[in-house]
């Protein structure tokens, strides 16, 4: 496979109809809600895409992002996709190790200056100068500020890059900050989830070679996948709008299938396409599968309060608020009220009893 | 802030502060009425002070044929934002879990659906008290700032929750949080405004009912 070659040349060379790629495109436009109208252009537009060179830079991560991308991979369509990019660096997934990995990354650099797409999961530590995760000597601060320099776009792939994720919770003690917090001069799409769905990183890499730079919300991700929050989209929405909801794990609610918002589901404050995506090739959702939804695509999730309590509780210990409260309310009122009643007093002693005689003493 | 933080910070030590502030107005309020307490009656008792002051706290609750004549308006819209505000405040399912969380007993919410409908209806009668508040030259002369801070207060938690309920406008995080942020006003300032009424009715309205049944008269 050459490296100049466009899509369309790589898929006619690799003997992939152009029934199969239409129904990758038709699919692609259903994942973006897009009309029927879009497939062609997506087609075409598709088709004469050159395949852009991508570095994968993993940080302080778990490889979930990987394992969900890789997932993507077992289906025809996704597959398309993996091959129709040059991925040239990715830890996990390249075959070669060592400083030769690294001569590979700063070669698509030189050779693709200003063209290729980085790919960042994980956060960045920069507390004590980066010491807490580095690869090939260099803190993963440099690395990720040398590659992105030349970078045409950078995905965050993952809530750890997207915004600090897990290793940016409470306390944070490797100082972990998100892509964005670091890059300030480079286009950024955030696809953020704990891992994100597979089709949905795929779909953002489609988006982004068919249409440019996806239209973006306020935290950086695009409105195609992330426009609408998990609770508007739930199939259990009717159940919530009957008042139907499950009290525990196993009482007669859950089993039903009803909301979980009594059980801490976060569906209503978390914006991603769990809910009409679905995993494992639309088999299911956390939400299907009877557990409330943690938040995973927001930022600070693991810091939002606990998994299980519902987002409409108070977060702290209100029954020691109340009992200080009351005590404080008896001590001040007694004060307040002890004050107004001597002043009362005080008015009665002070009050001049007037008498007839008095009366007609004026007169 | 984050949309999270903000989130958590309302959810967290503002509403404790509120609900600090909130009781311990309520404790000192009932406080300074009690230890005021009322001059003794040396007239003999011509009736039950009790019998009396039970039967008013009941039958203020229910308009008189005269004063609805008078104001009926405000009557039929005061009712409908009053029982508006208890069916949102005290049937809507996550507020039922706010109380159970404070006072450890749930009981059971109405669906959410009719609740933000009610949430809709109690917003249009408060406008409508309010119109009528300026549109009337003695209820405007009357009015002052406080009147209007508190008609401000109660307004408020609706419109967020009603925002927050059909996600309008901004993040689910950020109009939940407004929400609550809007809620713990109304908290911190209901002791300490007319609003207060929610919990003085009862000893008003007793004390009322209790001098009239000692005298042997009705209230």
């Amino acid at each position: 496979m050459k490296k100049d070659q466009t899509i369309g040349e790589v898929l006619r060379e690799r003997g992939i109809s152009r029934r199969s790629f239409l129904k990758f495109c038709a699919s692609t436009a259903s994942l973006m809600a897009l009309p029927p109208s879009m497939i062609p252009v997506i087609a075409a537009t598709l088709e004469k895409a050159r395949r852009p060179s991508v570095i994968w830079l993993s940080f302080q991560e778990c490889t979930g992002c990987t394992e969900s991308i890789t997932r993507s991979d077992s289906s025809t369509l996704e597959d398309l996709i993996f091959n129709v990019i040059s991925l040239d660096y990715h830890h996990t997934l390249q075959a070669c190790a060592g400083h030769f990995a690294e001569h590979i990354r700063e070669q698509v650099i030189k050779d693709n200056a200003g063209k290729y797409i980085l790919i960042v999961d994980g956060s960045i530590p920069v507390k004590d100068g980066g010491v807490y995760s580095t690869i090939a000597g260099m803190s993963n601060e440099q690395i990720l500020k040398e590659t992105a320099a030349h970078a045409a776009a950078i995905v965050a792939v993952g809530t750890c890059s997207a915004y600090g994720g897990i290793p940016k919770a409470d306390p944070n003690p490797t100082g972990a900050v998100s892509v964005s917090d670091l890059i300030k001069d480079k286009p950024i799409v955030n696809v953020p989830g704990c891992p994100p769905i597979p089709n949905v990183i795929t779909g953002v890499l489609v988006q982004f070679l068919t249409f440019g730079l996806p239209e973006l919300d306020a935290l950086g991700r695009p409105k195609a996948f992330y426009g609408q929050s998990i609770h508007d989209r739930c199939y259990r929405r009717p159940f919530y709008d009957k008042g139907l909801f499950a009290d525990s794990f196993d009482d007669e609610g859950a089993r039903k299938g009803w909301c979980l918002y009594k059980l801490g589901c976060k569906g209503p404050t978390t914006y991603n396409a769990c809910a009409t995506e679905k995993w494992n090739f639309g088999t299911s959702f956390p939400i299907q599968a009877g557990h409330p939804c943690l938040g995973c695509s927001e930022p600070d999730f693991w810091d939002a309060g606990s998994f299980y309590s519902a987002l409409s509780t108070p977060t702290e210990n209100i029954g020691k608020t109340a009992i200080y409260a009351t005590a404080g309310g008896l001590l001040a009122g007694a004060a307040i009220g002890g004050v107004l009643r001597a002043r009362k007093q005080a008015a009665v002693k002070a009050h001049q009893r007037v008498t007839i005689d008095d009366l007609d003493k004026e007169s | 802030m984050t949309d999270a933080e903000f989130l958590l910070w309302v959810r967290g030590p503002a509403f404790n502060i509120a609900l600090f502030i909130m009781l311990a107005g309520i404790v000192v309020r009932f406080m300074e009425i009690l230890l005021m307490g009322r001059k003794t009656n040396l007239a003999e008792a011509r009736g039950s002070e009790m019998a009396g002051g039970l039967n008013t706290i009941w039958r203020r609750t229910l308009p008189d044929a005269d004063t609805f004549r008078r104001s009926g308006f405000t009557i039929i819209a005061g009712n409908v934002f009053h029982i508006g505000l208890f069916v949102v405040i005290f049937l809507f399912v996550p507020h039922i879990l706010v109380f159970e969380r404070l006072f450890g007993v749930s009981w059971a919410g109405l669906p959410s659906n009719i609740v933000d409908a009610t949430t809709v209806v109690t917003i249009v009668a408060l406008l409508a008290v309010l119109v009528h508040r300026v549109k009337d030259p003695v209820l405007r002369m009357l009015s002052n700032f406080s009147d209007y801070l508190a008609w401000l207060v109660t307004i408020l938690p609706l419109i967020t929750g009603w925002l927050a309920f059909n996600r309008v406008g901004l993040s689910g995080s950020t109009l939940i949080g407004l929400h609550i942020l809007s809620v713990e006003l109304l908290m911190v300032l209901f002791p300490f405004t007319k609003l207060s009424h929610a919990f003085t009715l009862v000893l008003a309205r007793w004390y009322n009912g209790a001098i009239a049944g000692y005298k042997g008269v009705q209230s």
